[in-house]
């Protein structure tokens, strides 16, 4: 089973986890001075890269709390977990790089 | 405030405890459950006034006498104590945490206390819960929310060979079924 590491608990096996979406995506401080176009990127425009993706989940069945994890879409792997606030840590790309 | 400790009936009656080849599964008696989250700052008078120092380790459990604070987050604790005495325990808090914000809620009624003891707990347990439980992994005093097949739990190692397990009340029917077919099936 896979496990994720999640930054209170340690490994845990990924039947605890839930996907929650890319991470570092930040409210607009003021949506009503935003036009439709640049209010409609908040909420739908996704970077959906082929290779490190930063995300959010959350260990639901596990401390419950949110945090932000590097994971690579290609194959699954998750490269760094992270607490939120805290920067996207910088990771080597593997071998090969697929850019979005 | 009516006294809902009196209206408690155990949603487990009549299915009673079972005791297998490979081990035992007890119903535990009804106890007082609250949920506590709070800021780091406030475990302080928290232990002050509960008298169990609440682990701020993960995941780890911390007793004194017939009261436990299991880690459930980092900012959240589930406390355990006698059956009745959560009125009291919540009137101590009030006091001892004003004027800080914090959130504290019975729950005594919603969970259901199971334990599963014997040579072979680990392996009735591991039937249900993906969580490594050898011993080195997870050892005595560690507790945790967790999955037991499909219902959510809180599982805590209280000895070698024994683990308790708090069920939601409406689950726990189900989760005890599940684990006496684990037993049988070893
Ligand atoms: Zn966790």
């Amino acid at each position: 089973m896979l496990l994720i590491d999640c930054p209170f608990c340690g490994k845990r096996p990924e039947l605890e986890f839930r996907y929650a979406g890319e991470a570092h995506i930040a409210r607009p401080a003021d949506p009503s001075g935003l036009g439709d176009e640049a209010w409609g990127r908040f909420l739908y425009g996704r970077g959906n890269p082929r290779g490190m993706h930063a995300e959010r989940w959350r260990h639901l069945n596990g401390c419950g709390r949110f945090f932000n994890a590097l994971r690579d879409t290609t194959d699954d792997r998750f490269a760094a977990t992270y607490k939120i606030g805290e920067e996207r840590p910088m990771v080597a790309e593997p071998q090969g790089a697929r850019k979005a | 405030m009516p006294d809902l400790s009196q209206a408690r009936r155990s949603v487990l009656e009549g299915l009673g405890s079972s005791d297998g080849a490979h081990g035992a599964l007890s119903l535990l008696p009804p106890i007082s459950r609250l949920i506590f989250r709070g800021r780091i700052s406030t475990i302080g008078r928290v232990a002050a006034a509960f008298g169990v120092e609440p682990a701020m380790e993960p995941c780890r459990a911390a007793v004194s006498g017939e009261r436990a604070a299991l880690w459930l987050g980092p900012d959240e604790w589930l406390l355990l104590a006698r059956e009745g005495e959560a009125p009291a325990i919540i009137g101590r808090l009030a006091d001892a945490l004003a004027p800080l914000s914090y959130s504290l809620v019975d729950v005594s009624h919603r969970q259901v206390g199971l334990k599963v003891t014997g040579e072979d707990a680990q392996a009735i347990l591991n039937a249900g819960c993906p969580l490594d439980l050898d011993r080195h992994a997870f050892p005595i005093g560690m507790c945790t929310r967790t999955l037991l097949q499909k219902t959510e739990i809180v599982l805590w190692r209280v000895a070698e060979a024994a683990f308790q397990l708090e069920v939601a009340r409406s689950f726990a029917p189900y989760a005890l079924r599940f684990l006496q077919q684990a037993e049988r099936d070893l």
